[in-house]
């Protein structure tokens, strides 16, 4: 009983210490040196326009769904999808008649926006939700089928979207790590003309 | 493709070889009460404090009663004080959105998944928990429960390499060891790495970013809305992201966990929480060898390990590249594999990579869905689960797991082939193999048990969200990895529930108690025995023989246990699938 005793004052005591220790200490020290090091990052990697109002997360995917804007994934996060706060996907199995039904409209829709002929393959990220729902990437292969739709809405030629394209483009980490990706926010942001300052 | 695959894989293989090794070089100063590290300057101050202020004698050993003693008690006290701060919430400070308490069964269900490691997480993190639960009451466990597995593993190690001895180590000096010298460097250096990837680190409130072009939606009550705002969520991300990978506990910051862009933000940061989750596991496999004083021994469990992942990886990204046949059919692209659930930045193979390692070890954390991987993608994952999470596994957890499979396999074919059943110059008898049996037991009863309680009730069947043979393997999902302390799920399945509360809670109870308990016994009593030079008719304990031999117990044993069932989930899922069949 008494070794009992002196165990339960040993874990109150070290409980409370290393409480200090690793919920006070620990995530404040990363706090200081993160926002000395990389304050951007830190903050939220938050874009601004010009006049300094926040756009939004260079990480984060929004829901642009007009023609002139390329297209993000379909979204399960909130009701109007993009909704960073309540990140989440569809959780649907690869039997469940949902996701046969969700693809299959997705597609149609795909195919109606971007004038594709019905033997034209559909990039399958096109058409399928992410895990986080803000996902603000999508393939090259995506960007390219989308690309014709936006030069004709903006009045652009093909040349200049490519190059923008290619300036949000990421390439897989040493080469093997990932996929390459096409930041839709950002090129969206920039068609727009809304990048001017950080 | 492929040539991309194989180098990608043998890289990521080579760089976890170099860290397990590293890292077990440091640990045997670490776990040696009187080692030298380059720390000391900074840490030993800090580690003699901390035994004053509690009353620690840290030159005392305990016995292996004193020291699972010990341990409970900690273990007790930190889930009391979890429990209550959820359950009296509404009192406690930061709580700026006025959460009121969890209810009874959803705060015992939280304590215990993250006293035991696991952060099964029933709660919706952003809706139901306060700032002061989240950093109080859920944090500190992070490293505390990932601390305690890795000192029964050093204590095991102790009783490995011991001869005649009493006692097999302090809890308490392990425990503050591990703690400052391990978890806190490693954790720090990791999370400044991940912020400058992205992910933030911050006390700020949500930001508001104005959208460029607003969207209408009908709500619930059938009115539209106009969103015009994008909120951002903020906080302390980072340093929660590193501890959550590196002790394998694995719950998230956000309810979308490492596939959300501010836990996860890059291919390199990927590979990084991959890298952390093993790399402790890893240098444990290792510092085996040089605890036992047989560096050949801690590599060819290090390499089982590794063969197992090996396997795992290749079978689950060949059924993810393959893609979805029913989608093909829809005029998707088949070249791009099974996308639903996987965020493009981290593509097929990064996906199934990250879901490999996550349930090979007891992590738990996920950058895609499982519950949305083809039938024999999201098997490796549940198989890894059963195995007992002994493919790198938990920390600490994961070696003690595999040690008890070396115990039964040198068992098993020591009498086979009539050798004496002996383990590094420890005989191996009736009572050493009914405390290795009587862990794995414990873990099957509780994942076949109550899944079948499950499936046989109402309240387990209101819990299923897609129908046919993938409901019963969301349900022997949930089942697996709580049981085996993982944590991650195939979310479909609504678990807050007060049927799926109690008894998730109890799974994870069984799989974490039920476990250390016997292999602390065991640990007594290959402590106690005199250890004999090794003899020729000693069974050999490294090299290829000894390799396939290991492979073989585990696979037997997790087959034999749970094939019928995932016969029943996956495999019959498999096979309706490609007959064209939906549910």
């Amino acid at each position: 009983m008494k070794g009992l005793l002196s165990r339960i004052r040993v874990s109150l005591a070290l409980t409370g210490v290393l409480l200090v220790a690793l919920c006070g200490i620990y995530p404040l020290a990363v706090y200081w040196v993160g926002q000395f090091l990389f304050p951007f990052q830190a903050n939220g990697s938050l874009v601004r326009s010009s006049d300094g109002t926040v756009l939004g997360s260079a990480l984060l995917g929004q829901n642009f769904r007009g023609p002139q804007y390329f297209h993000p994934r379909p979204s399960a996060a909130g009701a109007a999808g993009y909704d960073a706060t309540a990140s989440g996907g569809r959780n649907l199995g690869p039997t469940s008649k949902g996701l046969v039904d969700a693809v299959s409209r997705s597609g149609a829709d795909y195919r109606k926006e971007n004038l594709l002929s019905p033997d034209q393959r559909i990039p399958a990220d096109a058409v399928t939700a992410s895990a986080s729902g803000l996902d603000p990437h999508i393939s090259i292969a995506n960007a390219l089928l989308q690309l014709p739709r936006v030069a004709r809405e903006r009045k652009k030629s093909h040349e200049e979207l490519l190059q923008i394209l290619a300036r949000y483009t990421s390439k897989p980490w040493l080469g093997l790590f990932g996929d390459p990706v096409v930041n839709v926010a950002m090129v969206n942001w920039a068609l727009d003309g809304k990048l001017g300052g950080r | 493709m492929t040539t991309s695959f194989w180098l990608t894989v043998g890289l990521f293989f080579v760089l976890l070889a170099l860290v397990s090794w590293a890292l077990a070089l440091y640990l045997r100063a670490v776990l040696d009460p009187n080692g030298k590290t380059w720390l000391d300057p900074v840490l030993r101050p800090l580690e003699r404090w901390t035994y004053r202020l509690c009353g620690v004698d840290p030159r005392k050993e305990e016995n292996w009663k004193g020291y699972l003693a010990s341990l409970l008690v900690f273990n007790l006290v930190g889930l009391l004080l979890t429990y209550l701060i959820l359950r009296i919430q509404q009192w406690l400070p930061l709580n700026p959105k006025g959460f009121g308490p969890l209810s009874p069964d959803l705060a015992f269900n939280t304590a215990v998944s993250f006293a035991t490691n696991t952060n099964w997480q029933n709660y919706a993190g952003e809706s139901t928990v306060s700032y002061f639960s989240q950093m109080v009451g859920l944090a500190s466990h992070n490293f505390t429960s990932a601390a305690t597995g890795i000192a029964i593993a050093a204590a095991f190690l102790r009783a490995l390499a011991r001869t005649r001895a009493k006692t097999i180590g302090n809890f308490w000096v392990d425990l503050v060891r591990i703690t400052y010298y391990l978890l806190l460097p490693l954790a720090f250096g990791m999370a400044i790495v991940l912020v400058s990837q992205g992910v933030p680190q911050n006390f700020a409130p949500y930001s508001r970013a104005q959208l460029v072009e607003p969207v209408s939606t009908t709500g619930g009550d059938g009115k539209e809305r106009r969103i015009e705002v994008q909120e951002i969520v903020q906080g302390p991300i980072a340093s929660q992201e590193a501890i959550k990978q590196l002790g394998t506990n694995g719950g998230g910051y956000t309810n979308a966990n490492s596939a959300h862009p501010f836990e996860n933000p890059t291919p390199l940061s990927n590979l990084l929480e991959i890298l952390a989750v093993l790399c402790i596991p890893g240098a444990l496999a290792v510092y085996l060898g040089l605890a036992v004083g047989r560096r050949s021994h801690g590599w060819a469990v290090w390499g089982v390990m590794a063969i197992l992942l090996l396997g795992g990886i290749l079978v689950c990204w060949h059924a993810e590249a393959e893609g979805n046949p029913l989608l093909v059919e829809l005029g998707l692209s088949p070249s791009e594999g099974n996308r639903e659930g996987k965020e493009s930045r981290f593509g097929i193979l990064d996906s199934a990579l990250f879901a490999v390692t996550t349930t090979a070890t007891s992590c738990g954390a996920v950058n895609s869905l499982h519950d949305s991987y083809m039938p024999l993608g999201g098997l490796i994952p549940l198989f890894n689960m059963e195995l007992g999470e002994v493919v790198f596994g938990g920390v600490g957890s994961g070696l003690y797991g595999m040690l008890v499979f070396v115990v039964l396999g040198v068992f098993l074919f020591g009498l086979m082939i009539g050798r004496t059943p002996e383990y590094l110059g420890k005989k191996i008898g009736a009572s050493e193999v009914k405390m290795a049996a009587l862990s794995i037991l414990a873990l099957t009863l509780s994942i076949l048990g109550l899944s079948a309680w499950a499936i046989a009730s109402p309240w387990g069947l209101a819990g299923i969200a897609n129908a046919g043979p993938h409901g019963l393997s969301e349900v022997l999902y949930a089942f697996s990895s709580t049981t085996g302390n993982n944590g991650s799920a195939f979310a479909g399945l609504s678990g807050n529930t007060p049927w799926y509360n109690t008894t998730l809670g109890i799974a994870m109870l069984a799989g974490r108690y039920l476990m250390l308990v016997p292999v602390l016994g065991l640990a007594g009593l290959l402590a106690a025995q005199k250890t004999v030079a090794a003899s020729q008719a000693a069974f050999p304990v490294s090299g290829g023989l000894f390799i396939v031999l290991l492979l073989a117990t585990v696979f037997i044993v997790g087959a034999l246990n749970f094939f019928p069932v995932l016969a029943l989930g996956p495999i019959l899922e498999h096979f309706l699938l490609h007959a064209g069949q939906t549910f």
